[in-house]
């Protein structure tokens, strides 16, 4: 086609007669709601171009037009399956707008439900890494597994996913009777369980020699890139917000930071399966110390309406930082919020960890950075 | 144009069938009895017991259901039945279907859920046949550019070599297989060599680009695969000396080929692996990669057609590994025999007593032997399902690796023991010396 009859302004893109270019997505069965612009060189990807946006929901335009209670359910939408924390930085951003102070027994049923609701994620992560690589039994089991934790959030909460359990001011419903035994006999199950996924799937020679030294990521790159989370750490970098910034009880709570040292898609997807078994560890000292008794909400007042004032909280959430910036102009509802998440910050650096990998390795290195498209598109 | 049904009324109702009827009659006697009389005037009637088996005669076993009995001896020992239902296509088919049956619930075993449950009351025993109904409902839908003739015929012929492949499979002692080949092992990778070619023509002619990247890994793998799977095949012709199947059986009455070769059965059954495009060597159908791979663009039957031969030939390749490996047909006499009384004097049946004589249809020996040949080979069909449960997707560099490294090193390693068993007088040609 000559380039006169096309309309000022455009041009054809001159693509090497050898480059394919590929739509994976939106419907595809490997790309989630997102598309990747992939150009092969016969096996080997040349480029890609990861485009989000096909779930955008305008939460934060919505916040502006509800008050600070009228927020609550909606802003965890983003990540159903993963909503105490996706809520956390707003209500900990409220609670300083409006000068409340939680209760200490909540403070701990909000550690405990945050770390249910990130194993919770991070089953659902892993059961789709399981299929990504073509393992339907890691499929199956995690998405089976969760369940436990999902019936125990039910009990607390009243709902499956999206619980709309945090407040400003503590949570919403005090733990039902026998809440410690349950938990307890539960949660040791699930780990004895998640310890038996290393048989299947991480000691697999199949996936190690398909993952190892997949779409590599140094740790000068990983800072340098923005990334966060499970992401970062697997690249060597000893950061986690429960640790460095704690908020809430996680101050008292011994937890470790699990870091590998490789920072390719196999250590990548290792991470986040450590980290559900320290979140195990964190929910037993947290019933532990937890106070049997008391207040687990302050009543706020109808309609409260905060100062001329602005805050930024964040949050470790299953995919990394999660941060939440709220302005107040003296009305009830928040002049802006803003969500920083993880998901988009490690999308970043997904161009450069694609190029030069096999076509095989994308679906593995595009799941193994703990992205979840509808965070990202908020 | 009116999309509301016309009014009902009975004497429309009446005046439809019985114009139907008078079109079935006019049609049924001026085209129907002089093509049916034509047959009968062409066909060669078979003689049974001396008397020529005309369509009289046909009817009365409707009367006397002994005289039945010499009628389906005939047909058993026709070609069509071979083709057709024993050791052929029915056969297979039948198989394959309780493969996918034993497949979808052991998988769902192993990953702590039920499977198919609700259709046909027990465990879902009619999931196939329900998902068969649907598949052949369904539109087919053909890409605009694709290449019309090809893209129709590529099932179709994915299917027929299946069932090649399926005919050259000898099932029991006797002369129980389609195609009785002195060539038969070469006549098999013949067949297989077909593979390839089908699936690159299905994925070029849909002139898709996820369906055109699976055909040529198809491609790559199964021509890759194919070396191992002929070399680890050598081992066992050096130590028989024949290419015949019937005779590579007969040769392993005492001992399987198994206990003096593992390494060429090991290899062997990997490259089967691959060339059956199960997990972890589904690359060619890759879902996450590439959408279905070659088989994206097939719809509807068409892909029940693919499906079907992709379980033909899982069939065809345990049945291989069987009379390769396992013995095929031989074992112990488990079969209990026949009363001699009843082949005499006949059993007695029906509400009018009636005396059967002549049964039982199939020899004892027969028998025995299918039994142990289905029982082997679902043996092998369970060891090549179980990777499914157990394995993730392997990378295709990796893949080739495996082939052209490792297995062809293997399948040499495995033709030199066979060798040495033959100079060193262990064995010879032909079995145990």
């Amino acid at each position: 086609m000559s380039t006169t009859s096309l309309p000022p302004g455009l041009q054809i893109e001159k693509v090497d007669e050898r480059i394919m270019t590929l739509n994976v997505g939106p419907q595809h069965p490997g790309s989630g709601h997102m598309r990747i612009i992939v150009k092969i060189d016969g096996d080997y990807i040349v480029d890609a171009d990861p485009d989000p946006g096909y779930v955008h929901r305008g939460e934060e335009k919505m916040a502006e037009y509800r008050n600070y209670i009228q927020n609550i359910p909606h802003l965890e939408r983003p990540v159903i399956h993963d909503s105490c924390n996706v809520l956390y930085p707003y209500c900990l951003g409220v609670e300083e707008l409006l000068g409340i102070s939680v209760p200490e027994r909540a403070k701990y049923i909000r550690v405990i439900a945050s770390e249910l609701n990130r194993c919770v994620y991070t089953q659902y992560w892993l059961a789709i890494y399981g299929i990504f690589l073509g393992h339907s039994t890691m499929f199956m089991w995690p998405a089976g597994d969760r369940e436990l934790l999902i019936d125990m959030l039910e009990k607390m909460t009243g709902a499956r996913v999206t619980h709309a359990y945090f407040v400003p001011g503590g949570v919403r419903n005090d733990v039902p009777a026998n809440f410690e035994d349950m938990l307890l006999k539960r949660v040791n199950y699930f780990e004895k369980r998640i310890k038996e996924y290393a048989a299947i799937f991480y000691d697999n020679p199949i996936l190690i020699s398909r993952t190892r030294d997949a779409g590599k990521l140094s740790r000068e790159d990983a800072i340098r890139l923005g990334t966060t989370g499970s992401v970062l750490r697997a690249s060597g970098v000893d950061y986690d917000l429960r640790v460095k910034e704690p908020y809430d009880a996680y101050g008292e709570l011994d937890i470790k930071v699990n870091t590998l040292k490789e920072g390719d898609a196999y250590a990548r997807s290792k991470i986040p399966w450590l980290d559900m078994l320290e979140s195990c560890n964190i929910i037993r000292q947290a019933l532990q110390k937890m106070p049997k008794s008391g207040s687990v909400r302050v009543k706020l007042k109808p309609n409260p309406k905060g100062g001329n004032d602005e805050v930024y909280k964040r949050v470790e959430s299953g995919r990394g930082s999660l941060g939440c910036y709220v302005v107040s102009r003296s009305t009830a509802e928040p002049y802006r919020v803003k969500m920083s998440v993880g998901s988009f910050r490690n999308l970043i650096c997904m161009p450069y960890l694609l190029k030069g990998e096999k076509l095989g390795n994308m679906p593995a290195v595009y799941w193994s950075l703990n992205y979840w498209p509808v965070e990202a598109d908020r | 144009m009116s999309t509301i049904a016309p009014k009902f009324r009975l004497s429309y109702f009446i005046k439809s069938i019985t114009d139907n009827a008078f079109w079935a009659v006019l049609l049924l006697t001026l085209i129907g009895i002089p093509f049916v009389m034509v047959i009968l005037f062409y066909l060669q009637l078979p003689v049974l017991g001396k008397r020529l088996l005309d369509p009289y005669l046909a009817l009365t076993t409707l009367a006397d259901p002994s005289r039945q009995i010499p009628l389906i001896k005939s047909l058993l020992q026709t070609e069509f039945f071979k083709i057709a239902a024993f050791p052929g296509f029915g056969f297979a088919a039948l198989l394959a279907a309780g493969t996918i049956f034993v497949e979808r619930k052991m998988l769902a075993k192993l990953q702590l859920r039920v499977g198919p449950f609700y259709c046909g009351k027990i465990e879902g025993i009619l999931q196939l046949m329900s998902d068969g109904i649907k598949l052949l409902s369904k539109e087919i839908i053909i890409p605009a550019k694709a290449d019309k003739p090809i893209f129709w015929a590529a099932p179709v012929l994915f299917v027929a070599t299946a069932a090649a492949f399926v005919s050259l499979i000898p099932a029991a002692r006797g002369g129980w297989v389609v195609a009785d080949a002195d060539v038969g092992l070469l006549a098999v990778f013949a067949v297989i060599g077909f593979f390839p070619v089908i699936t690159v023509l299905s994925a070029w002619s849909a002139n898709s680009k996820f369906p055109f990247i699976g055909g040529i890994r198809a491609l790559h793998q199964m021509v890759s695969f194919e070396i191992p799977l002929i070399l680890s095949v050598l081992g066992v012709v050096i130590l028989t000396g024949t290419l015949n199947l019937t005779e590579i059986v007969e040769s392993q009455y005492t001992y399987w080929w198994i206990i003096f070769l593992p390494i060429g059965a090991i290899v062997f059954f990997i490259a089967m692996l691959a060339e059956l495009e199960r997990i972890p060597f589904d690359l060619p159908e890759a879902e996450s990669e590439i959408v279905a791979g070659w088989l994206t663009e097939f719809s509807g039957m068409m892909y029940g057609l693919v499906q079907l031969g992709s379980y033909l030939k899982l069939y065809a390749f345990a049945g291989l590994f069987v009379v390769l490996f396992l013995g095929g047909w031989s074992g112990p006499n488990i079969w209990p025999p026949f009363p001699q009384e009843i082949i005499d004097k006949g059993i007695e049946m029906g509400p009018i007593t009636l005396r059967l004589p002549g049964l039982p249809l199939l020899d004892q020996q027969m028998l025995n032997d299918v039994l142990w040949f289905v029982v082997k080979v679902v043996g092998v069909i369970f060891f090549i399902l179980l990777p499914r449960g157990v394995f993730p997707r392997i990378r295709i560099d990796l893949l080739l690796h495996i082939g052209w490294y490792k297995l062809i090193g293997l399948a040499f390693v495995n033709i030199f023991i066979a060798l040495a068993l033959v100079y060193a007088g262990v064995l010879g040609p032909g079995g145990i010396l």
